[in-house]
């Protein structure tokens, strides 16, 4: 046993205080809308305040990375083997707890100014929300996202695969409850996406993955009857054996079980985490309230994909002794999404889609670092992209609320006789091109918003993106993972070029709707979380810079990837050596991420746009921006091989089911009632009532014979009682 | 001379005899009321002399006479008071009459 700081007991209240806010929200203050939102932040604050504790506990004693904490209890026992219930606290973990629970307690406070009543609504037919100003589904919202906080940081304390599945689906559950949030909106265009769908869209789409997860839970469990992390990856030849071991599939042919059941895992980690081919619902989940997003959509529940994958990591790298097969198969799909979605990004309209597709880009950069085994630099990738991208989430948000504010605000000063003509036209908050000139009506949010945005394009030195990005790209390189390294970085010029492409959109230039002229800086609750996220989004790479980098190596800490590879070096195959320092790579790669600025600036930000004036882009790409904008008609080519075949299959099924099993249980039932009606003539009549009237019968005539002796008179009874006793007498022989 | 215990035996029984002809032929009441008396009566014969042949050291046969005495002293003062009750409805007190068990 070894000496671990006192906290670390406490590790697994860690999810509890937010699951009782759900049920107390849901039982107990749901009526009561601000005591609702003070007991989910309350129960978030605690949560916070005991994950960094525990991240802190751990960052002081570094050398535990060869001794993980774990505690578990029997939970589910099962013949002679029982599945254990625990927590685990390792430097992943810890990791992980320092941004969930900060970046949790920020959306939080963060919502609380954000769910106003919103404008989609009726207030009339919500007249008590909408005097408050809050949404009639208040209480509502902050009770799921009390359960998504649980399902998060279970996820990150759970010391096996079987809790970890568990809370993943809890988040799948409160995604597509948050998604649907607003399921009462529609649009004017029919074509476009509701909450509703949207909802059910990620719902299903995820659900395809997680069934390709639980087989190779499945799997793994049969092999190792155990799904406790360490206990697994502690069992070195248990490793070898599986990835030695083959199985023959049909159309593969031989493959290691490693392999298999790797692969199975990350379709879970690609369905949870939005990689091609099962990106698309990321977009379409943007359709939840904005803290939604940035909660479930950006920062938290799709890094549990790459969080998975970090932790089996050992198993991946085991497996690729053989052929291999899981590793290749990670960085491919990693490295293409990030390409593919930044593409995208570039084409949209929408703030959140850009930000969205952006998401799932930064995601495929993780996966790809974990498939040319750069685990220290997707640990810490995915740490940083969580702070600034949920920072840019929350940032979109309030641009969002500003403008829908600005557009009331017209509409309710401006244009006084709108409503004679029933219906205004229809105005999306959400389209970049309403914007412009932002940084002027909201600085903070603009501010903000440009500190996450540099440090998304990974602008060299001063922001955090830049060293894990970097850090990413130096591992290809220097790892000869060369057609992983030039994907990643034509990437990461687009990312660049996108986003600010957004920030110049969104808050430079003129005003290029009256909504956005006066649109107000948001409220207080809104702004402070953008302001604590802004920091770590800057600030939080200053942990993690390599000492192999000149200049800057000797300045700041390498803190963070220290700690993460002696972790690494803890597991078993994992070969986590830092990359060595090249100057083409980086002179590269800060090339390009700079001119992606530039060259934004050229198209945006040196010309403005002009109200009502296209996008410049579309006259240079023509029919390419036209591709990019339906996101390369992914969503049409699902509608055509998923949803069409399974609509007219349910329908082919209906016309059987009316046709052919309807008519013979109309059948069955007609001659049903042929037989009853036959036999209640027959039988019924006869047999039944016949039974019955003499039952009848026979009693009456007993009670006519019998009610001759009841006269009534005592001395008749005595009478009788004396010639039975005298009877009786007479046949019991005297002895 | 002793008198041999089937002496009172036989007394006894036509004691009983008796009282229970006077219970099923007499119509009136106060007299299948007197054939009941008969009838205890007789059974006390037959207690006492059992006991006094039979168990002479054992008290409980003269102590289970004395609660017949009670209970048929007791049956008497009610049984006469339905009697009268029976009378100042009907004005008779025929037990031929009285059958309105049958209903």
């Amino acid at each position: 046993m070894h000496d671990y700081p006192f906290v670390f007991n406490l590790t697994w209240l860690i999810p509890l205080p937010t699951a009782l806010a759900f049920f107390a929200i849901i039982f107990f203050t749901n009526p009561k809308k601000r005591l609702s939102s003070n007991v989910a932040i309350g129960a978030v604050i605690i949560a916070w305040i005991l994950s960094w504790a525990v991240a802190f506990a751990f960052f002081l004693k570094p050398e535990l990375t060869e001794h993980p904490f774990d505690l578990h209890v029997p939970w589910l026992p099962m013949g002679e083997i029982a599945f254990h219930m625990g927590v685990a606290v390792d430097a992943v973990t810890a990791g992980m707890l320092f941004m969930v629970g900060f970046v949790l307690t920020m959306i939080f406070i963060y919502s609380s100014g954000y769910m106003t009543f919103p404008g989609h609504l009726d207030p009339k037919q919500y007249p008590e929300a909408a005097k408050e100003g809050l949404d009639p589904r208040y209480s509502r919202f902050f009770a799921y996202i009390s359960l998504f906080a649980t399902g998060m940081l279970g996820l990150v304390v759970a010391d096996n695969l079987l809790m970890l599945f568990i809370f993943w689906e809890i988040m799948g559950l409160c995604s597509y409850l948050l998604i649907g949030f607003w399921f009462d909106k529609s649009y004017p265009d029919p074509n476009q996406i509701t909450p509703k769908q949207a909802g059910l869209k990620a719902f299903l789409t995820t659900r395809v993955g997680d069934v390709l997860f639980m087989m190779g839970l499945i799997f793994l469990f049969i092999h190792a009857g155990t799904l406790n992390f360490q206990a697994i990856f502690a069992n070195v030849e248990f490793m070898e054996e599986l990835a030695a071991a083959t199985v023959t599939l049909p159309v593969f042919g031989a493959v290691s079980w490693a392999v298999l059941i790797s692969i199975l895992i990350f379709w879970g980690a690609i369905g949870k985490s939005a990689q091609f081919p099962l990106h698309v619902w990321l977009p379409d989940a943007m359709e939840g309230p904005t803290p939604v997003s940035a909660l479930i959509h950006a920062a938290t529940m799709v890094s549990a994909g790459v969080y998975l994958i970090v932790r089996m990591a050992p198993l991946f790298a085991a497996s690729s002794h053989g052929v291999n097969g899981a590793m290749t198969f990670v960085a491919f799909i990693g490295a293409f999404t990030a390409l593919f979605a930044a593409t995208i990004g570039v084409a949209q309209k929408d703030i959140k889609k850009v930000l969205a597709y952006s998401t799932i880009s930064q995601l495929g950069y993780m996966f790809a670092a974990l498939g040319i085994g750069a685990w220290v630099a997707a640990i810490i990738h995915l740490l940083v992209h969580a702070f600034f991208k949920a920072l840019l989430f929350l940032g979109s948000g309030s641009v969002i609320h500003g403008v829908e504010h600005g557009h009331h605000h017209v509409h309710e000063h401006g244009h006084g006789h709108d409503d004679e003509h029933g219906h205004e036209e229809y105005f999306d908050p959400q389209d970049m091109f309403n914007m412009g000139g932002l940084l002027k009506r909201m600085p903070i949010t603009g501010w903000t918003f440009i500190a996450g945005a540099l440090s998304l394009s990974a602008f060299p030195f001063i922001t955090a993106g830049f060293w894990s990005k970097d850090e990413i790209l130096a591992h290809a390189w220097d790892g000869g993972h060369m057609a992983v390294y030039w994907t990643l970085a034509i990437g990461a010029f687009l990312t660049a070029f996108y986003t600010f492409r957004q920030v110049f959109l969104t808050f430079f230039g003129k005003p290029r709707t009256e909504a956005a002229e006066h649109a107000p800086e948001s409220v207080r609750a809104m702004t402070w979380p953008l302001i604590g996220l802004a920091f770590f989004a800057i600030f939080g790479g200053f942990v993690a810079v390599p000492k192999s980098f000149p200049v800057f190596g000797k300045i700041f800490s390498d803190f963070m990837i220290k700690l993460m590879e002696m972790q690494g070096e803890f597991y078993p195959f994992l070969h986590v050596a830092p990359a060595e320092f090249h100057w083409t790579p980086a002179i590269i790669s800060m090339t390009l991420a700079l001119s992606g600025i530039v060259v934004a600036w050229l198209v945006y930000g040196w010309k403005p746009l002009e109200a009502g004036q296209p996008d410049p882009l579309k006259r240079w790409l023509g029919p390419v921006y036209t591709v990019l904008e339906k996101k390369y008609y992914f969503d049409e080519f699902y509608h055509l091989i998923a949803v069409r075949p399974t609509l007219w299959l349910a329908s082919f099924f209906a016309r059987f089911d009316r046709g052919v099993i309807d008519r013979i249980v109309n059948w069955v039932g007609a001659f049903g009632r042929w037989l009853a009606a036959t036999l209640r003539k027959w039988f019924d009549e006869y047999v039944i009532d016949g039974a019955v009237n003499g039952v009848g019968l026979v009693t009456t005539w007993t009670g006519a014979v019998v009610r001759l002796i009841q006269t009534g008179q005592a001395q008749t009874y005595l009478l009788i009682l004396l010639l039975s006793v005298a009877v009786l007498l007479l046949l019991i022989p005297l002895r | 001379m002793t008198v041999p215990l089937s002496w009172y035996l036989i007394f006894a029984t036509a004691l009983f005899s008796i009282g229970f002809f006077g219970v099923l032929a007499r119509r009136n009441a106060i007299a299948v009321l007197m054939g009941v008396e008969l009838m205890l009566n007789a059974v006390n014969v037959n207690l006492v002399a059992f006991w006094r042949y039979l168990t002479p050291t054992d008290l409980s046969g003269q102590i289970f006479v004395v609660f017949v005495f009670a209970v048929a002293a007791a049956e008497a003062a009610v049984g006469l008071a339905l009697m009268i009750s029976i009378y100042r409805t009907r004005k008779s007190i025929n037990v031929d009459e009285l059958n309105e068990l049958k209903l």
